[in-house]
């Protein structure tokens, strides 16, 4: 099940791993994406750090790591195809994350929650 | 300003109707993009034709008591270093309010019309700019504030106009004329702010919807925003007032030191007699320290308003800040302009630093596309 963040963030638990995106309506709000800037793999990134670059035609965003942990994997297409990210959010992740000890996506909201919030 | 004390255009309700965006823009509420989003309505305008709401920006009619648009440019020219009057009737041209110490107060167009000028000037300037007209001995201002000011801009422009108004066909860039569109009387000009073909279009306020629904009815027509008119403009390499130049630029620091011709300059038979004339001309006369100029960055990262620019790798001089940059739809990467070094040439090599990091950048000509006018 999706879960998501206050930071217009969708993350999906794979195995001991979470695949991170951003939502349709964060892209919808950003505009057309001209940019992204990924971690490194094997990354060791804070709770709450900045750790992808994200430039729209309007504007210079970030996305923060929803949890502590070790960056597994990026989506190395998406710097030459930011525009993936407007196609379809849902596929378009950013990168995958193996939480550190304790960490857990549990208390995120799921759906309706986030559907609430966004109105 | 709060909100409630934003103006609004006479087609904002139609602004609304078609999905803009609306956002506060110069004291006024103004689409910044439709649903077609920013990148979308770029390419469509260059590709096809966008339809503009420029309503903010200010019109104003300035008449001599001669009643000839000559005795009104000779007094515009005390504030404006421009040829004023040396201007045909129904013809258009770019001039710049000038400050005593040699910085732009805006910029704005002049525009003929044979027994006055009508210019244009941008709508955060505007009171400004007629305060100041106001204060010239031996003219009589008149705001024109029962009028619309469309744009429409594109390769298509003139088939979707001339269809409506046959007359618009034969006009070249920067001709102006007074015609009429189903008993209205318009008042155009073959101009823009994208760098394509394109007029500019006066419309009472009355019969601006429907002159707007007339040209969105063309298949070709879309209406562009705020964000698009942005991209467009700078990637034809034209400089924004507030951005890339302001009371503390120069003329020739913000790279329009064309618009002051010879007849102007000294020497020449209407030498100075403007505000800031001496600095101006000097500065001219042996060439600024810095100027605008086109960037190009490397990669995809686009270098926004404010980033600064350095002369090395690492450690070496700040050089300039960026005073316009963004990604360039047509261009397919980021553009940027900033006042940097004139000792700089096309294809040299300077750096921006991004999030803490130095990106190399390419000094470019500008525009950074080719117009296409008709002269």
């Amino acid at each position: 099940m999706l879960k998501y963040t206050e930071e217009h963030e969708w993350l999906q638990q794979d195995g001991d791993e979470v695949i991170v995106g951003i939502t349709a309506h964060a892209s919808e709000q950003l505009g057309d994406v001209v940019f992204v800037e990924l971690p490194e793999v094997g990354r060791e990134v804070e709770k709450g750090e900045e750790i992808v670059v994200i430039e729209s035609v309007k504007a210079a965003s970030d996305i923060v790591a929803p949890i502590a942990g070790v960056i597994t994997a990026v989506n190395e297409d998406l710097p030459d195809n930011p525009g993936a990210v407007n196609d379809d959010a849902m596929t378009a992740w950013f990168f995958r994350i193996k939480p550190a000890a304790g960490e857990s996506i549990d208390g995120f909201m799921d759906e309706a929650a986030y559907n609430a919030l966004i109105g | 300003m709060t909100e409630t004390a934003l103006k609004r255009t006479p087609l904002y309700d139609l602004h609304v109707s078609l999905g803009g965006k609306m956002v506060p823009f110069a004291g006024w509420e103004m689409p910044v993009q439709y649903p077609m989003g920013v990148m979308g309505e770029h390419l469509h305008t260059r590709e096809k034709a966008g339809l503009f709401d420029v309503s903010h920006m200010g019109q104003v009619i300035l008449r001599a008591p001669s009643g000839k648009a000559e005795d009104a440019a000779l007094v515009l020219e005390t504030a404006v270093p421009a040829n004023v009057a040396g201007l045909p009737e129904g013809r258009q041209r770019y001039g710049l309010f000038t400050n005593d110490a040699g910085g732009i107060l805006d910029d704005l167009m002049i525009a003929n019309r044979g027994d006055h000028l009508f210019l244009v000037v941008n709508a955060a300037c505007a009171d400004q700019d007629i305060a100041l007209l106001q204060g010239l001995a031996g003219v009589t201002v008149e705001p024109v504030t029962d009028r619309a000011l469309l744009a429409l801009q594109g390769p298509e422009a003139v088939r979707v106009l001339s269809a409506l108004v046959p007359e618009v066909a034969a006009m070249k860039f920067m001709d102006v004329a007074i015609l009429h569109w189903d008993g209205a009387e318009i008042w155009v000009s073959r101009s823009g702010y994208t760098g394509e073909d394109g007029y500019e279009i006066s419309v009472p306020s009355a019969r601006a919807v429907e002159f707007a629904q007339a040209l969105l009815a063309d298949a070709a027509v879309a209406p562009i925003g705020l964000g698009a008119r942005d991209s467009l403009r700078l990637e034809a390499g034209m400089p924004l007032y507030g951005h890339d130049m302001d009371q503390g630029v120069t003329p020739a620091a913000a790279a329009l030191g064309w618009s002051i011709p010879k007849i102007r300059r000294a020497g020449g038979e209407r030498e100075g007699g403007f505000p800031g004339a001496d600095a101006i001309l000097a500065e001219l006369a042996s060439g600024a320290a810095k100027t605008r100029m086109g960037l190009r960055p490397e990669g995809r990262a686009p270098i926004r308003e404010g980033v600064a620019i350095f002369d090395a790798s690492e450690g070496g001089n700040d050089i300039g800040t960026v005073c316009s940059g963004g990604f360039g739809p047509s261009v397919g990467g980021p553009v940027a302009m900033a006042i940097l070094p004139a000792s700089l040439s096309v294809g040299d090599t300077v750096w921006a630093e991004l999030r803490g990091k130095r990106i190399p950048v390419t000094v470019a000509e500008l525009p950074f596309i080719k117009p296409d006018y008709k002269r």
